[in-house]
């Protein structure tokens, strides 16, 4: 296999097999279940997998198209990431049409496929031309996911949000290729690291830094860009907030990494880019905290809480280069698989109605359903960084890496406000262990067989990740090795 | 010979009134309008640096921000007409359902 072909194959076969569902689309009667093409969904993306494990047991660095795209341990753990997150997402959204509810089911499946090409693209991404042009795939489809319950009022509401805010965003990320260009003379991220050391343009250099931060900012939902979030995840369908909340995230955490690592080169904009990160992650930790007690609704809370936990990996940014990179992949990791199992909860109790939405609503499901609950509750719980479970690892190598470079008030920051997020995922846990107020408050719906699957799958993953947290640390610390070397 | 410096001021002068209108006016269409001159003080850098540089990267990243542009405004436009069919309004400020 050439190589050009083996460095893009996990993307190819993505995108084949969407395609494939959009050409097979047409063939079911406009109401029948999609199930099937929902399957195939399933299959396309074990197979991009399987293709991100041929790369890794290549063990090499590859450099293909022109220099705009690098095969790596680092790209090769988002991908193996991104793939695990989109697998359970379509696992928890095969039942969640109920034959019927749209004609548009079997979009939806290729959609989330052709999301996870542009996820996959920007990770493995050195140039920025197509840092941007994945950004944007993955942006335009999780646009439209945002807003696929169409008859619902909120559902083009959250979807205009995320469209205009995101597009803003936007803007600002190519303004800041642009300047990047002008101080440096290349749109490639090697040619940066290295132009931005010798440039005779630093202002402007660090301008183009800091106009790429408040872009990217916008798609991890950072404060102060996070205005978004709970507006947009509270409108969406449940299974995409899930996907939309980790998947994007991680990929775009990636292109912060590797941005990051091109001002290494250069003490003065390092020591100002950091600066300018921990004044974003402090933001992020205290508003999303602090909005998320003032929630009644979950799916709110959820969406502060995802701010919060935003914050608490760009501390990470701030540590010294092998740790930041090994602690904030790590992070991305667990914060993916507690996420993505409590939205898949959460869409299997609701359905496709949603008609759950205040933390009262949740009274009373452990008497219903105690499996569905202990996992939720199972979630919640990793999600305030309680032993054995992947948030703590996760908070726990944040912390210690941003000790490690000297930057104890942050860390000290960091556990303050995981105190206070203790009282908001209390409020909904203790929801869920009481009983229910009067007859009055939503019904829960069961889980389907494959989204017991996907949930259980993303209970042992924040468990292992907990347990056994080396194994995916080990991975990440050597995609770190490479990053590092290579910019130093 | 005209500077470079007049087309990055004009560049930077366009995007600010892009920020302004995005953040100043209600109605979609023109909030959506003003993205998209945001987009194009972007396009007026990059072909600047490019002759600057003598490089041709520039005007080749001008070319996918076009296309980029294009694919956002059909989905965009899709999300407007999605909405303007569920409340009959393209001002902002009415469309606020969700709210905490």
């Amino acid at each position: 296999m050439s190589s050009a072909l083996l460095s893009i194959l996990p993307e190819v076969v993505l995108t084949v097999t969407g395609v494939l569902i959009m050409l097979a689309d047409p063939f079911f009667a406009p109401k029948a279940s999609k199930k099937a093409l929902g399957w195939l969904a399933v299959l396309g993306t074990l197979g991009a997998a399987g293709a991100t494990l041929l790369q890794l047991r290549t063990h090499q660095i590859l450099l293909t198209f022109s220099g705009s795209i690098q095969m790596d341990t680092f790209s090769v753990f988002f991908h193996l990431l991104i793939a695990s997150i989109v697998l359970l997402t379509l696992l928890v959204s095969l039942d969640y049409f109920k034959p019927g509810a749209t004609s548009h089911s079997g979009e939806y499946f290729a959609l989330v496929l052709f999301g996870a090409v542009g996820m996959m693209l920007m990770t493995c991404s050195v140039e920025l031309l197509m840092v941007f042009i994945g950004l944007e795939i993955s942006s335009i489809s999780t646009y439209i996911l945002a807003g696929y319950r169409k008859g619902q009022a909120t559902a083009s509401e959250s979807s205009l949000k995320y469209f205009l805010l995101g597009s803003f965003a936007t803007a600002f990320f190519l303004y800041g290729i642009a300047l990047a260009f002008g101080a440096t003379g290349t749109t490639s991220l090697n040619g940066i690291a290295s132009g931005l050391s010798v440039t005779a343009f630093p202002t402007m250099a660090f301008l183009a830094l800091a106009m790429m931060l408040v872009g990217l900012g916008f798609k991890v939902s950072a404060a102060p860009f996070h205005v978004w979030t709970p507006d947009v995840y509270q409108g969406a369908p449940a299974p995409v907030v899930g996907l939309m909340s980790t998947a994007p995230k991680a990929a775009v955490f990636a292109v912060l990494l590797r941005i990051t690592a091109t001002t290494y080169s250069s003490e003065l904009l390092h020591a100002r880019w950091v600066w300018l990160i921990g004044i974003i992650a402090v933001l992020s930790m205290t508003i999303g905290n602090l909005g998320a007690l003032l929630q009644k609704d979950a799916k709110r809370m959820l969406a502060y809480s995802s701010i919060a936990h935003a914050g608490y990996l760009m501390v990470a940014y701030t540590a010294l280069p092998a740790d930041s990179i090994a602690a904030a992949a790590f992070y991305t990791a667990g914060y993916a698989a507690m996420n993505v199992g409590a939205f898949a909860v959460i869409s299997q109790l609701g359905g496709y109605d949603e008609p759950l939405r205040t933390i009262d609503d949740y009274r009373g499901l452990a008497q219903k359903h105690p499996v569905l609950a202990a996992a939720l509750a199972f979630f919640l719980l990793s999600l305030i960084g309680i032993p054995f479970t992947g948030g703590f690892f996760g908070k726990f190598y944040v912390f210690n890496a941003a000790i490690g470079a000297g930057h104890v008030w942050l860390a000290v920051l960091g556990l303050l406000n995981s105190g206070v997020a203790c009282f908001y995922y209390l409020r909904l846990l203790t929801a869920l262990y009481s009983r229910k107020l009067g007859e009055e408050g939503g019904e829960f719906e069961g889980s389907s067989p494959a989204a017991a699957i996907a949930i259980a799958g993303a209970v042992l993953a924040t468990l292992l990740l907990g347990v056994l947290p080396g194994k995916v640390l080990g991975l990440a610390q050597r995609g770190a090795t490479v990053q590092v070397s290579r910019n130093r | 010979m005209v500077p470079i410096s007049y087309y990055l001021v004009l560049a930077a002068i366009l995007f600010s009134l892009g920020i302004a209108a995005y953040l100043v006016k209600r109605n979609v269409i023109t909030i959506f309008i003003s993205i998209e001159l945001m987009l194009n003080a972007v396009n007026l850098t990059f072909i600047a640096f490019a002759h600057q540089w003598n490089k041709l990267n520039g005007q080749i990243f001008v070319f996918f921000v076009m296309v980029v542009a294009a694919a956002e405004a059909a989905v965009g436009l899709a999300i407007i007409i999605a909405l303007f069919r569920s409340r009959q309004t393209l001002n902002v400020d009415q469309v606020n359902l969700l709210k905490g």
